[in-house]
């Protein structure tokens, strides 16, 4: 067997592992409810779950719909006061002593308990853009931060030699240098404004409004409705794989030319 | 050019430079041989402006005035190159960082490249040169300005010992062709019989010039240079000048 051909059924192994799981789960799943003649409220099962989601289709795209969006611009504006922020404290010193700490309380704060807060002072669907955004810009702001101060010294001299201003400097070499460690924040932002806007909703589907996929999770909760519930979380779970893989893909098509991470080696 | 009494301790308290002196003649192709720590790379950091004097001036020509920052080239010790930007962008930045026109660059950064032979990779990225080809870049960049004087901090240590003599080669043909000041450090005496006219022996802690040697052998320096009796003479001569400048320190 030569080294690509072991290459290629390595691949091939990495695919169909996973799936094979799945499917024999979904096997055990429903045959553990046929056999027990376990009643839907009790637990669905994969075949009834699946049903339910083409019947009811319509609403739930609607919610899944809802949430994307939400979580997308929870990300967005993570994204740019994450890396705006991390902007101004590497410009500015008092800056960053002056609001850094509050960063970090914002983030230690569980959000769950800052949701309800914000529910009362805030229109829902800002409250729950506000709960996406808090859990989503930490971590961008911290790895835009962490790249920035992270500028080889030897380049940064050569700037300096050149007469860089400082505006060209961060243009021209601390962003770049950075955009590795941005990258990796962005894609967990990713994953967490989606967390965010689901403790929001979940928040504001107690107080009985709202629209998203977490919503129909708690509404469906309260009319005993098991089977919906399962398949909103199915496609809350699809919502995050497909944010992880957006972003992971992303991060890649930037830095295939020159990051090491992103660099495909051979032998 | 000229060093004149300089001094600069810094603030950790260490004396890296204490009364050198020091002259560079235009066109001359001058080494500061010495080990490390013997504050070298600091004179080079000094002349280039990248950090100030405790003590003593850095006098520039008759006019008494320092050029502007941007008539020095500066190579490292390593190649210092933009990761995420190609040979040409990384070999552009000085004129880039000047506002620079692409239009203007443009026929610059070919014909730097086309002098250290790697006019075929402007579209590469680091990562995909070699260690040699990465100092040839290097080089270049610090070409595009046309300055005069050119600063080269340990460019080739890092290099394999093939590499390092043909990037030795090509650095001298270079130095004829363009007629540039060049200050090389080293801690290699046989780099430094090679390549200069003058050897610059610096004692360490505190460094100060110990002894300076003239290499009288013409140029242009071939291979057959690095094989004869006069090339290990001198070698022999500065070899000497490093032990004993050492011994002075000890």
């Amino acid at each position: 067997m030569s080294a690509t051909d072991r290459a290629a059924s390595e691949r091939i192994l990495r695919l169909v592992l996973p799936v094979a799981t799945l499917a024999l789960g979904v096997v055990l799943w429903e045959l553990v409810v046929q056999a027990y003649a376990l009643p839907p409220y009790v637990l669905p099962g994969p075949r009834l779950v699946a049903e339910t989601l083409a019947a009811d289709w319509e609403v739930l795209s609607a919610s899944l719909a809802a949430t994307l969006i939400t979580t997308f611009e929870g990300l967005a504006l993570a994204v740019v006061g994450g890396i705006g922020l991390a902007i101004l404290f590497n410009l500015s010193r008092p800056v960053e002593y002056a609001l850094y700490p509050y960063a970090v309380i914002l983030q230690v704060t569980p959000v769950l308990a800052i949701a309800p807060l914000l529910l009362i002072y805030l229109p829902q669907q800002g409250a729950v853009l506000a709960c996406a955004w808090i859990v989503a810009f930490f971590p961008v702001l911290a790895n835009t931060t962490l790249g920035l101060n992270s500028v080889d010294h030897n380049l940064a001299n050569l700037y300096r030699l050149y007469g860089a201003s400082r505006l060209q400097v961060l243009f021209h070499l601390k962003l770049p240098s950075a955009l590795p460690h941005i990258l990796a924040g962005i894609r967990i932002a990713g994953g967490l404004s989606l967390v965010g806007a689901v403790v929001a909703e979940i928040a504001a589907g107690s107080a009985g409004a709202g629209s998203g996929l977490a919503f129909r999770i708690a509404e469906s909760g309260y009319r005993l409705n098991i089977p919906r519930m399962f398949a909103a979380l199915f496609l809350l779970s699809i919502a995050g794989i497909v944010i992880f893989f957006a972003l992971s893909g992303l991060s890649h098509l930037l830095l295939r030319r020159w990051h090491e991470s992103a660099v495909v080696r051979e032998g | 050019m000229a060093l004149r009494d300089v001094a600069k301790t810094f603030a950790n308290g260490v004396i890296a430079l204490d009364g050198l002196d020091l002259d560079v003649r235009p066109g001359e192709f001058v080494s500061l041989l010495g080990p490390s720590g013997c504050g070298k790379s600091t004179a080079l950091r000094l002349i280039a402006g990248l950090s100030e004097p405790s003590r003593g001036a850095i006098v520039w020509d008759e006019s008494g005035a320092a050029p502007g920052r941007r008539d020095i080239g500066f190579v490292f010790q390593e190649p210092t190159l933009m990761p995420w930007a190609t040979v040409a962008r990384n070999v552009a930045l000085p004129l880039t960082l000047r506002h620079a026109g692409a239009s203007k660059a443009a026929p610059r950064v070919a014909a730097a490249l086309e002098r250290v032979g790697l006019a075929s990779f402007r579209d590469a990225y680091p990562r995909e040169l070699s260690g040699g080809m990465k100092m040839r870049v290097s080089i270049a960049r610090a070409l595009v300005t046309d300055a005069d004087l050119l600063l080269m901090d340990e460019p080739f240590a890092a290099l394999d010992e093939i590499t390092r003599f043909k990037l030795n080669n090509d650095l001298l043909d270079l130095w004829q062709a363009l007629g540039k000041t060049i200050v090389f450090v080293t801690h290699s005496v046989f780099e430094s019989v090679y390549l200069s006219g003058r050897i610059v022996v610096m004692t360490p802690r505190p460094g100060r010039v110990f002894k300076e040697l003239r290499v009288d052998a013409p140029y242009p320096r071939h291979e057959s240079f690095r094989t004869s009796s006069d090339y290990a003479a001198y070698c022999r001569l500065a070899s000497e000048a490093l032990n004993q400048a050492m011994a002075v320190a000890a």
